[in-house]
């Protein structure tokens, strides 16, 4: 995801640019302004403003780059500002920006599925959709249950909540540009009608949501699609490259859908943990406060230990969500992509085949043999043409998840690291406090 | 004569031990028989003596004493070995410390509550504080380990026996070091016995550990799992933790009772512990009418440190139950993560192991490693979170409960001390009206009557006075003791997260090169 974006850059740099992507700056980390939140209960808009986010950095950058300069929240909505600076002639203006909802993403990303010219490459994974109503179902049940608890338990969990919802917040609007990013990175999708309508077009795209009856089909379509993968990949392939690739890329998918999973449990209950250290320095504030002997002291001390190890042990959670758990997520998406261009391949072997066997059959009966041989053009054509630019996304895809990896797991490390010793440096000079007054 | 009433009252005066502390060196121990014996001289059963401070004004003479006899009996034992001085030893100690000059005991506890009067618990007017600090290094000469258990015999008749391990230099044991093998009923008829001998004259007992039916189930079943050794495993410490508490406590420490937990190699069966036995019933049903009884009693509260105390109690035992549950959540939580990280550990293991990528792969791998160390390091700070932290507050929790037990019993004396007074109030009416009436016969009757009351009330105010002296100190003595543990335990809680801490950077650590290396 955010890791994506900048990971096309080492991508197509030379080596010179190459450490210069480096040091650009990851969405991730990019701070973002919000105005004051108001009160839980009621309907809340906020207006995220986000800095200067993924820089493709590409050879072609000048030509097209694309971001995501603002996001807007509100009920059940999500409105980004998508921002474009382009010296391509396609386009009217050099700058220009427009607000885009989810379901226009979504539209964009399905007319690259269904464009057969593209057949041949891994269409980037569509952005998931902004999920908030498990946040906003927290925040709620804390501001019905505001009566029950203390003054200060109550900021510090509507604290806790309103910054989960900005990282779910950020997290929504990373995938969405990261999507951008790498359309606009991609030497072939850039040029897309759809793409450029989808930056330039002010007005309303008018893409509404599939209806009950197009979700029924696509259902259907899938489950065809699925049974017809089974079928296909049946099909062994004469190419080593590609069948290597196909056993890979089902037991990677398998697999990464499964660490994706469990690294998702882990960094919750690592986020449980951090909660209950908040209770815990609550009850021994409270210990403190009431406390008549020489305890108390110690008592509000240890508890100001763990309200900081709390904010400490939150952010672990949180970096591990980023670095790993998103990671994953998104590798899993990009993998099941990867996956679906080897389907439309194999696919496409399948139909040459069998325009093979047609031709011959009209060779032998002499009917029809003309139809029969431009089929098969076709279907060599198209057979080639996926083969040939397939084998070099693959090749791609192998680069960036590497590149992805080794990015976010040093990050990882260096994070974790940092909040090991933040901790440690805590404790040790909350015990030499305490072992002081003893 | 009243003598012969008091000797009366005593008559199911158990044998004791009768000893004497002085500096913790000296033990004094003299047949108990040769006390009852002694016309002059009747004794409350157990006597349990307590280091003599540095204080030498000596025991007071025991102001409750109803009895002329019984205060020339204390009145002399202040002086010199009273009493018995043929049959006993003499008290000299060797290095003569400075102080003590009264030999006898200087506490002296009623004997098992009987439901007639109470003896009057005779404590000497002592500084708690000045004995403890003197004592206190003797007192801690006491180390107790409960170890080895042992599972005994099979099926539902299984138990555990425990190895109840004393290492000493005080010379009221017979050895340094001695052990013995003890099961959890023992503990619990130990905590009863020393229960009823001092919880009602104002002795904060400390509780012992729960009974739990569950628990103790599996074991016996045989379940070799790793919940049933966990159960062994806390039933172990806590047992340890409530010996080492109730020797803490000076007077407890003097205890024949506990003596005999401590050294003997038999010890017979506490059968009224059983849950399901008459006794327990009984008990059960006690402590209904307690409850109902607290209730009832309005007790007129003269002294405001009391009311102030017993306030501070109720704020503290909701403090502790709330933080209790938050640190078990915490338990919870944690064993949680430990599994989720284990989960993910093999998970990215077997990513790793599908990664082509060579680098890559090998760097996943040792993700995977580095994961596992983790949920090692979560599994033992889970434990710690539980065995440091969590129990303490458990422990406490039940203290303070003992604590307002405690509280309550003083109000129930209060309680007879006035009943008494009502019954004297009638009695002297009863015999007024003989008198007007003229009844010379029954007014003898009526004016021992009296005579009676008259001391029974003297006695239950005296009663009254004692318990709450002896609350008072002991409230402070609990107060300092609860300060000192909550500090060492929450220090010690501290010193292993910092060892947590200090792993997860070694791992981490080994880990960066690997992850950088990715080619």
């Amino acid at each position: 995801m955010m890791q994506e974006g900048s990971d096309d850059g080492p991508d197509f740099l030379s080596e010179e640019d190459r450490g210069a992507a480096e040091a650009l700056p990851v969405m991730t980390a990019g701070p973002s302004r919000c105005s004051h939140l108001k009160k839980p209960s009621r309907e809340r808009s906020s207006r995220w403003d986000m800095l200067r986010a993924i820089n493709v950095d590409l050879q072609t950058d000048a030509a097209l780059q694309v971001d995501i300069s603002d996001a807007l929240s509100e009920r059940d909505k999500v409105k980004f500002t998508v921002h474009t600076k382009s010296s391509l002639p396609n386009f009217k203006q050099n700058e220009f920006s427009v607000v885009r909802q989810h379901e226009e993403f979504i539209w964009l990303h399905d007319s690259f599925v269904e464009n057969e010219d593209y057949a041949g490459y891994i269409i980037p994974p569509a952005p998931p959709r902004p999920d908030f109503d498990a946040s906003r179902e927290k925040l709620q049940k804390l501001g019905e249950g505001e009566g029950s608890m203390t003054k200060e338990e109550f900021t510090k969990m509507k604290q806790e909540l309103e910054a989960e919802y900005l990282a779910i917040f950020k997290k929504t609007v990373a995938m969405h540009e990261v999507f951008l990013c790498r359309v606009a990175a991609h030497p072939i999708l850039r040029k897309d009608l759809n793409f450029h309508v989808f930056l330039e077009y002010n007005q309303d795209l008018s893409v509404r949501g599939k209806n009950k009856k197009e979700k029924l089909e696509d259902f259907f379509k899938n489950m065809v699609k699925s049974a017809d993968g089974v079928i296909v990949s049946g099909v062994k392939d004469v190419d080593d490259f590609f069948e290597h690739e196909r056993t890979f890329l089902v037991e990677y998918h398998n697999r990464v859908k499964d660490a994706s999973a469990k690294s998702d449990k882990m960094t919750r209950s690592h986020k449980n943990v951090a909660d209950d250290y908040n209770r815990i320095g609550s009850s021994l504030y409270a210990l403190g406060t009431q406390d008549s002997t020489d305890i108390c002291k110690f008592f509000l001390k240890v508890s100001e230990l763990f309200d900081k190890t709390r904010k400490i042990e939150a952010r672990v959670s949180a970096d591990e969500d980023l670095k790993l758990s998103d990671l994953l997520k998104y590798y899993l998406r990009e993998s099941q992509a990867a996956k679906d261009l080897l389907y439309r391949r194999s696919r496409s072997l399948v139909d040459y085949e069998n325009a093979n066997k047609a031709l011959d059959k009209a060779r032998a009966k002499n009917k029809d043999v003309l139809q029969a041989e431009t089929t098969q053009q076709i279907c060599c054509q198209k057979f080639e043409k996926i083969s040939e630019s397939a084998k070099q996304e693959l090749i791609d895809f192998k680069t960036r998840r590497v590149a992805a990896f080794r990015k976010n797991l040093v990050e990882l490390a260096e994070l974790e690291l940092k909040h090991a010793k933040g901790n440690l440096q805590l404790l040790q000079s909350c015990l030499a406090v305490l072992n002081g007054d003893t | 004569m009243a003598s012969e009433r008091e000797l009366s009252l005593l008559a199911d005066v158990r044998p004791v031990d009768f000893e004497v502390l002085e500096d913790g060196k000296n033990v004094f121990v003299s047949p108990v028989s040769t006390l009852e014996s002694s016309p002059s001289s009747p004794e409350p059963a157990s006597l349990p003596a307590e280091d003599l401070s540095t204080n030498s004004n000596g025991p007071k003479p025991a102001e409750v004493m109803p009895d002329d006899d019984r205060e020339d009996l204390f009145a002399e034992a202040t002086e010199e070995v009273s009493l018995d001085s043929p049959e006993r030893d003499p008290v000299l100690p060797p290095e003569s410390p400075p102080v003590i000059t009264p030999v006898t005991p200087t506490t002296l506890v009623a004997p098992r509550m009987e439901l007639r009067s109470v003896t009057a618990p005779v404590i000497f007017d002592r500084s708690r504080e000045e004995i403890e600090e003197e004592a206190n290094g003797h007192l801690l000469d006491v180390e107790i380990n409960v170890s080895d258990p042992e599972k005994v015999g099979d099926g539902m008749n299984a138990y555990m026996a425990y190895r109840v391990t004393t290492k000493t230099s005080l010379s009221m044991f017979h050895k340094n070091e001695f052990s013995v093998k003890r099961r959890f009923s023992d503990f619990l008829g130990l905590h009863s016995k020393l229960a009823t001998k001092y919880i009602h004259i104002g002795y904060i007992v400390p509780p012992a550990p729960e009974k739990s039916i569950v628990g103790m189930t599996k074991v016996k079943v045989g379940k070799e799992d790793s919940s049933s050794a966990e159960f062994v495993e806390k039933r172990r410490a806590a047992l340890e933790r409530y010996l080492q508490r109730t020797v803490k406590h000076p007077t407890l420490l003097q205890d024949p009772d506990l003596r005999q937990f401590l050294e003997s190699s038999e010890l017979p069966r506490a059968v009224n512990t059983q849950a399901l036995s008459g006794a327990g019933i009984l008990r059960m049903v006690n402590k209904a009418a307690d409850a109902v009884n607290k209730m009832t009693i309005k007790m007129n509260e003269s002294d405001a440190w009391f009311e102030e105390k017993q306030q501070q109690f109720e704020n503290l035992d909701q403090q502790l139950r709330k933080l209790h549950a938050s640190v078990e959540t915490l338990v919870c939580h944690r064993k949680e993560l430990s599994a989720n990280t284990a989960a993910f550990a093999k998970s990215a293991a077997m990513l790793g192991n599908s990664e082509d990528h060579t680098a890559l792969s090998r760097a996943l791998s040792q993700l995977a490693e580095v994961e596992e160390k983790i949920d090692q390091l979560h599994q033992e700070q889970a434990f710690a979170d539980f065995s440091v932290f969590s129990e303490l507050l458990g422990d406490y929790i039940r203290l303070i409960a003992a604590v307002k037990g405690v509280f309550d019993h003083r109000m129930k004396c209060w309680q007879k001390w006035q009943d008494a007074q009502v019954i004297l109030q009638k009695k002297r009416e009863a015999e007024a009206k003989l008198q007007l009436a003229n009844r010379p016969d029954k007014q003898q009757q009526a004016k021992d009557d009296i005579k009676e009351w008259e001391t029974k009330v003297q006695q239950g105010e005296k009663d009254f006075e004692q318990v709450s002296k002896t609350i008072r100190e002991e409230v402070q003595r609990f107060e300092r003791e609860r300060v000192k543990d909550f500090k060492t335990v929450i220090i010690k809680y501290l010193e292993l997260l910092v060892q947590t801490q200090q792993q997860l950077i070694k791992h981490w650590e080994a880990f960066l090169p690997e992850a950088k290396s990715i080619a």
